[in-house]
């Protein structure tokens, strides 16, 4: 295989849960892939563009488009970041045909963790093992705009030890929503209450969730609300032996 | 009156002109399933049942009716099939009425507005009622029950076979209504109630 | 945000008994929808939305055309359109015509369209008595409120609410039970339709090839409301006109599914001119007002034109776990939810209310459930775009405006990212009463700080 792949990271795994890319560049070694991390990587610029500073997103964009336009394939823990980036990037360029044509084409070799692992590695067994009662939280971005909804469950289902309890309500937004969190954060504390009762309800003892910004939200709400039930992300469980 | 005013800031909204004719329109999409005539009429009395209506298929409509209505006052709209089927002999039973304030009055004062009923839908157990001389709108909405009689061969898939046998209602009436069950309404606590303004109680009689 | 929005949202989420109300019965809608629109219930459901938006999309790109159709068959069946630019050339119509045939009740069905320019309070203030006759609105008329919701208005009132408002406002005896509640409303309103000289009802749509208004209804109000009385006047945005009858085989069975998870309302009615010569009862005199009141503004961006595609059906509100939260009143006008959201600022300004394009996780559940195809999500960040410049136009949230552009220059320093990363991780998380990080606390805990960043693991990889 040998398959050639750049971990883009995200600025919030980066720098609040490194162990989130470690084990992602693990799992992705584990299932044939050649890693590496381009190191002049920041940030997709979704804060700025989902605050509507478009000009400021666009800046960024362009430095993502520098960095990874040499990428093969791009592996991305994050459904919002790769939505950002695959959906996105097109808008902030409709004046710039020729970036515009660059962004289109790196488009296609941009791809979320869990489908890059089931769609283009063909890999579904990753050979882990994690002796756990969770919990799956689909992140909306990935869900509703990359279809994420399968590829991780179909991951999970290949842990040895793992039973996986679905939580009802399903596909419920978490509250996170970025700056939403802060600039409304009486109503995503609300929210995220919901989605804790809900968690709760499962007798899960750990989150799972292929969105490290969701997994903070909830995990925040957890600890605030004295739950012992903790959060992992889908990288973390997959690495686990 | 802004007739103009609002047009012309639609067309510059558009960038159309005056008088620019329009693309044509995807075309409609009907699609009319095969049911047999068993299945069809099946469809229609189990999809009223399932909204608390009454719904039978008889041979003899004037004998169901006459004991639905008995001990009750009744007025039945002037429809043909309603005197073919004796509906309109019956004790109890009112009908011919032509004028709109003697109509009025008596649909309020009645128990039962009897009417036939245009077509009806079996996927969604609905009625389809084309206002007529002979067939008046208050007749089917004032009383608190109806009971509306319809020939087996009128009951239509749905609304993809209405609207394709019927591509222009308005041509022939000014009111089309489709009556879906007995009125109802959830607005205080989502607590269901029927017969809130229209008939609480609602039969169909399929003529077979 | 302004401080209405911030408090009216704040007085919903500490209400814990209007909490279980709005999240109760905007959950039972959308399960309801679910039921009706799932893979076995309707196969055809995903193509049935993408020929309504195809529709939609054609008639609002061809508006004018398919306005003068429908004014032609209007007229040719015996009716009359009104064009109205605002409100207050409808209630001018409306009173001139009342004048004119010394008309003084009036019976309205519910339209949206009509609480949108307030109309039975320029009509009240004229001398005219207009009451509501549907049941929701019959009891916000009553209580001097605003619709809740746009299907369900009086969501957030309870029994105990409405039996102390009949018995101050009708002067009877107090009744609890919702069934003697309605029965009361009944009798009432009976004798309202029966004596009403003029029906005033809106149109779910409007019906170009037939000249035919189209209304959709579970309580037989719109019925009587347009059959009772001697003049019916159908009320009307100019975004409600679809081309052909036929076309309502595809907009019918994505209505009452998505709005209430019924297959069909209980009355449908396609209205089309007076009563006909022959017909026994009826209308003798049918009108449709067409009003403008703002939508020709949501033309000329073909983007944000979707949000003329609306039907009305309140699916994005139940399915919004931010409405669910906040509820209808928390919102500035008459439409509330996602696609009050994308309407309000785009007919009253993005400064009428800043906060709204922001009030929303972006979790897509509206665009979703959409029968129409609304991509409400895309809206949402376009008129987030626009009200930051809006902001930059009239010098407004400079320090905010400060802020990204740091951050546009942070992320695209790698270097010195990394540093700033790495003097952050070595000071901790900082105590601040203020600020976005005072506000993460106020809800929830926040993630220990790494000792480490990724890139610092990887290097030693």
């Amino acid at each position: 295989m040998g398959r050639r792949v750049s971990l883009f990271v995200t600025c919030m795994v980066d720098q609040l849960f490194p162990q989130v890319g470690m084990a992602m560049a693990d799992v992705l070694e584990r299932a044939g892939c050649q890693v590496d991390f381009p190191e002049d990587q920041t940030c997709c610029g979704q804060p700025a563009f989902n605050s509507g500073y478009r000009n400021e997103a666009r800046t960024v964009a362009r430095h993502f488009l520098n960095t990874f336009e040499a990428s093969e394939a791009v592996v991305v823990p994050s459904g919002s970041c790769t939505a950002m980036i695959v959906h996105h990037f097109a808008e902030l360029f409709h004046k710039e045909p020729e970036t515009l044509a660059r962004v289109h084409a790196l488009e296609k070799r941009v791809w979320e963790f869990s489908t890059f692992l089931t769609q283009v590695a063909g890999v579904e067994d990753v050979g882990a093992c994690l002796e756990r009662v969770v919990t799956f939280h689909d992140g909306c971005h990935g869900l509703r705009e990359l279809g994420v909804k399968d590829a991780p469950r179909r991951l999970l289902a290949h842990v040895r030890g793992l039973e996986l309890r679905e939580m009802t309500p399903a596909e419920e937004c978490c509250g996170f929503g970025g700056t939403f969190a802060v600039k409304f954060s009486e109503l995503s504390g609300a929210m995220a209450r919901t989605k804790i009762d809900a968690i709760q309800r499962t007798g899960a003892s750990t989150v799972v969730s292929a969105d490290p910004s969701c997994l903070m939200q909830i995990q925040g709400a957890l600890t605030r609300a004295g739950s012992d039930i903790g959060t992992l992300h889908l990288a973390e469980v997959l690495a686990s032996r | 009156m802004s007739r103009d005013n609002v047009l012309h800031k639609i067309r510059t909204a558009l960038g159309r002109g005056a008088g620019q004719a329009a693309p044509d329109p995807p075309a409609a999409r009907i699609r009319i399933p095969l049911v047999s005539m068993d299945a069809r009429v099946a469809s229609m009395l189990e999809r009223v049942r399932a909204l608390a209506g009454e719904a039978v298929a008889t041979d003899d409509a004037r004998a169901f009716v006459a004991e639905a209505i008995a001990g009750k006052t009744a007025l039945a709209s002037n429809a043909p099939l309603l005197a073919e089927c004796g509906i309109t002999s019956l004790p109890g039973v009112r009908s011919g009425i032509t004028d709109r304030e003697e109509l009025r009055e008596l649909c309020a004062a009645v128990d039962v507005g009897i009417t036939s009923a245009d077509y009806a839908l079996a996927d969604t157990g609905t009625l389809v009622m084309l206002a007529s001389p002979q067939e008046a709108r208050m007749i089917s909405l004032l009383p608190p029950a109806h009971i509306a009689v319809v020939p087996r061969e009128r009951i239509l898939t749905g609304l993809d076979e209405l609207f394709s046998l019927l591509p222009n209602p308005a041509e022939s009436t000014s009111s089309m209504v489709l009556i879906t069950g007995p009125s109802r309404t959830a607005d205080i606590e989502q607590i269901l109630v029927r017969g809130v303004h229209g008939p609480g109680l609602l039969s169909v009689v399929v003529v077979v | 945000m302004s401080t209405e929005f911030a408090q009216k949202s704040h007085e919903a989420l500490v209400d814990a008994k209007l909490q279980l109300a709005i999240y109760t019965a905007t959950g039972r809608l959308k399960e309801k929808r679910s039921d009706v629109v799932s893979d076995s219930a309707l196969p055809d459901y995903q193509e049935l939305r993408t020929q309504a938006n195809a529709i939609k999309k054609h008639t609002i790109d061809n508006l004018d055309h398919y306005l003068e159709e429908f004014e032609r068959n209007v007229e040719a069946h015996g009716g009359k359109v009104v064009y109205c630019k605002d409100g207050t050339e409808v209630s001018d119509f409306v009173l001139s015509l009342a004048k004119g045939r010394a008309a003084h009740l009036i019976v309205k069905s519910k339209s949206m369209t009509t609480e949108e320019v307030d109309l039975n309070e320029r009509l009240e203030h004229h001398g005219m008595e207009s009451v509501e006759t549907d049941l929701g609105e019959y009891i916000l008329q009553l209580a001097h409120q605003r619709p809740y919701h746009i299907v369900a208005p009086a969501l957030h009132m309870t029994r105990y609410q409405v039996a102390d408002l009949f018995e101050r406002e009708l002067h009877v005896p107090r009744e609890t039970a919702i069934e003697k509640q309605t029965a009361l409303a009944r009798a009432v309103l009976r004798q309202k339709f029966l004596a009403a000289d003029i029906g005033i009802s809106g149109a779910n749509f409007l019906v170009a090839d037939s000249g035919a208004v189209v209304i959709v209804e579970n309580e037989g109000n719109a019925r009587l409301t347009t059959s009772a009385p001697k003049i019916h006047i159908a009320v009307a945005g100019i975004e409600k006109v679809i081309p052909r009858a036929q076309d309502l085989a595809t907009f019918l069975k994505l209505l009452a599914r998505s709005a209430t998870g019924q297959l069909l309302s209980v009355y449908t009615s396609f209205l089309s001119g007076p009563r006909r010569a022959g017909e026994i009862d009826g209308p003798d005199e049918f009108y449709v007002v067409l009003l403008d009141n703002g939508r020709t503004r949501l033309l000329p961006d073909k983007n944000k034109r979707q949000s003329l595609y609306c039907i009305r059906c309140g699916a994005c509100l139940n399915t919004c776990p931010v409405y669910r939260k906040i509820g209808g009143h928390s919102f500035p006008w008459v439409y509330s939810g996602p696609i009050g959201a994308i309407l309000t600022p785009q007919f009253m300004g993005v400064q009428h209310e800043p906060a709204l394009p922001f009030a929303s996780s972006l979790c897509g559940a509206c665009g979703e459930v959409c029968p129409v195809k609304i991509d409400i999500p895309k809206i949402l960040l376009e008129l987030r775009s626009d009200v930051k410049k809006s902001d930059a136009r009239e010098g407004r949230n400079r320090l905010e405006k400060l802020g990204f552009r740091a951050f546009a220059w942070l992320m695209t320093h790698p270097r010195m990212f990394e540093m700033a990363g790495r003097i952050g991780r070595s000071m901790g998380w900082p105590t601040s009463t203020k600020g976005p990080l005072a506000a993460w606390l106020s809800e929830r805990d926040l993630p220990p700080l790494p000792a480490h960043s990724f890139r610092e693991l990887w290097s030693r990889r």
